[in-house]
């Protein structure tokens, strides 16, 4: 079995990012990046599927710049076999994302994409569908649980009311939720011991054909902070003022 | 012929996407995939699917494709079923997409909240058609409108993944998306029958949902689709209680958009304060039960 695990370099999620002044931008200088948190989930549980169904190879692929050999060298030390950075400078939007990745797909001929439901910094939750639509693959998205029986695989994610089961045949698109598992630890000398594995530089398959632009970036209106009261009583007495009961 | 077409999840979802189509400008038919019809949303014509359940992404979007084929704007209301399965559609028409849209600036231009909701997004559709999933509380349902046209049409749904079971939590209480006031806990409610009489006696009393801190999900008090924040649900309510919430920046980004926001939390420090209209500063577990008792009608 190969398993094909996208991941996005992003700024970290608990840091404040800012819009840049003209709202050109946002400014992260200064801060860290790391692997998209839900992109991680997916690493680990093809490194889990690994050590439960053995023979099993993981690629991890990343689009953008030569930074990404940063995150790319993590998922390799969690456990990935092989690494592809796709060097770009260009901007993607998602359905480029998933054209590209469609590409690799059928270049690499994986049984499963296991990738992060959305990125923490556009929030956009569109990749994995868009690909496996692409790739006219089944798919299950927000993924809590996974459990592969040969050639099909037993998928159980959340749903708005509860959760459900769906059966798939690979080769499938699965896409990781919070909950699927708790990445493992990996301390500096684990990063560093898995630079003996490979890491390949390669351009993008595709140029990238953009059908959103970002124009610009401006800080959501405040919330101030409002009034404190001392009682339950108050309380009650202030939420009436407002209309809200 | 419109140019606009709302694919309809629920049947209430109509109103607040008729909202999205007037502040375009555009006129919009409606697809609704199950339920009874609803009027008064002003489509000039309403398709129904007329499905018993909603089958897998998988097995509705390449009917769905077809039938979205001549519109320009296919839109629906933010969900994580509408996220899965409008994101197929996107990928099967190769078109644009944009997720959880909270305001329209024009016929190509809007924003949308990124980076759990620190930021706001200006984005330009490049490429029609364009796909969109939109924050319902964003947008008003207009005024009254006459009845549109009903027309049943048939999907034939392909098979791919197979649903092998469902479990959908059932209660009396209202969508936590749609209710009017919510009661939201988080992880000093210690376990779940705590969380479900304190956190749930006081939403039962105000006829409202009940929603969770990810924290008190991830320790097990309370089940995964209660989620509020970035990952989970996003809510407005007229009014949204937080009860033992320190208030993290991705439990804010589920709770902006609510009216009136209640802290009741016994750290006067917790960052929660910062951003609510009411504090009480209070334990919980004194606060919530006297709360209920004064409220229940």
């Amino acid at each position: 079995m190969r398993i094909l695990v996208p991941l996005k370099r992003v700024v970290d999620p608990y840091a404040k990012v800012k819009p840049l002044g003209d709202g050109s931008g946002l400014s992260t200088q200064g801060l860290k990046f790391e692997i998209n948190p839900f992109d991680e989930i997916a690493i680990e549980e093809s490194v889990r599927l690994r050590e439960k169904l053995g023979n099993t190879e993981i690629i991890v692929i990343s689009i953008g710049s030569p930074e990404c050999e940063e995150q790319l060298r993590k998922a390799l030390a969690m456990g990935a076999d092989q690494a592809i950075l796709v060097e770009t400078t260009d901007i993607f939007d998602s359905p480029s994302v998933a054209d590209e990745l469609n590409a690799w797909v059928l270049k690499l001929e994986p049984n499963l994409v296991l990738m992060g439901k959305q990125a923490t910094d556009d929030d956009c939750n569109q990749v994995g569908q868009m690909l496996a639509a692409k790739l006219n693959w089944p798919q299950a998205t927000f993924a809590s649980k996974i459990e592969v029986n040969g050639s099909q695989v037993l998928v159980t994610r959340e749903t708005d009311t509860g959760d459900e089961v769906l059966q798939l045949d690979l080769p499938a698109v699965i896409t990781a939720d919070l909950r699927l598992n708790e990445p493992r630890y990996i301390a500096l000398p684990g990063i560093i011991k898995a630079r003996s594995k490979p890491l390949d530089c390669q351009a993008p398959l595709a140029t990238p054909r953009l059908r959103t632009r970002i124009l610009s970036y401006c800080e959501p209106p405040p919330r101030i902070a409002g009034q404190k009261v001392d009682s339950v009583d108050a309380l009650i007495l202030a939420i009436k003022a407002r209309g809200a009961l | 012929m419109a140019e606009l077409l709302a694919i309809c999840f629920k049947a209430h979802e109509a109103f607040p996407l008729a909202g999205l189509a007037a502040k375009l400008g555009k006129s919009f038919d409606l697809l609704l995939l199950t339920g009874a019809v609803p009027q008064g949303h002003g489509a000039e014509r309403i398709f129904t699917a007329e499905l018993q359940e909603i089958p897998p992404a998988d097995g509705i979007g390449s009917p769905l494709a077809t039938f979205s084929k001549p519109y320009r704007y296919i839109v629906a209301a933010s969900s994580m079923q509408s996220k899965d399965v409008l994101g197929r559609l996107a990928g099967l028409l190769d078109a644009s997409m944009i997720t959880d849209v909270i305001s329209v600036d024009s016929a190509t231009q809007f924003k949308r909240p990124i980076l759990a909701g620190a930021v706001i997004a200006v984005v330009e559709v490049l490429e029609f058609p364009v796909v969109i999933t939109a924050r319902t509380a964003g947008f008003a349902a207009p005024e009254s409108q006459p009845d549109s046209p009903v027309e049943a049409i048939s999907v034939a749904v392909a098979t791919m993944s197979r649903l092998v079971s469902r479990n959908a939590r059932s209660g009396s209480r209202p969508d936590l998306t749609q209710a009017r006031v919510v009661v939201t806990g988080g992880r000093p409610l210690k376990n779940s029958a705590t969380f479900e009489s304190v956190i749930g006696g006081l939403a039962d009393a105000l006829g409202g949902a009940v929603g969770a801190t990810r924290a008190a999900v991830d320790s097990g008090i309370a089940p995964n689709e209660l989620q509020v924040g970035q990952t989970g649900k996003i809510v407005a309510p007229d009014l949204y209680i937080a009860a033992g919430v320190s208030g993290s920046t991705q439990h804010m980004a589920g709770i902006k958009d609510s009216k009136l926001i209640v802290a009741i939390n016994k750290d006067p420090e917790a960052p929660i304060f910062e951003v609510a209209d009411l504090g009480l500063v209070a334990d919980l577990f004194d606060a919530l039960p006297e709360l209920q008792k004064k409220l229940t009608p």
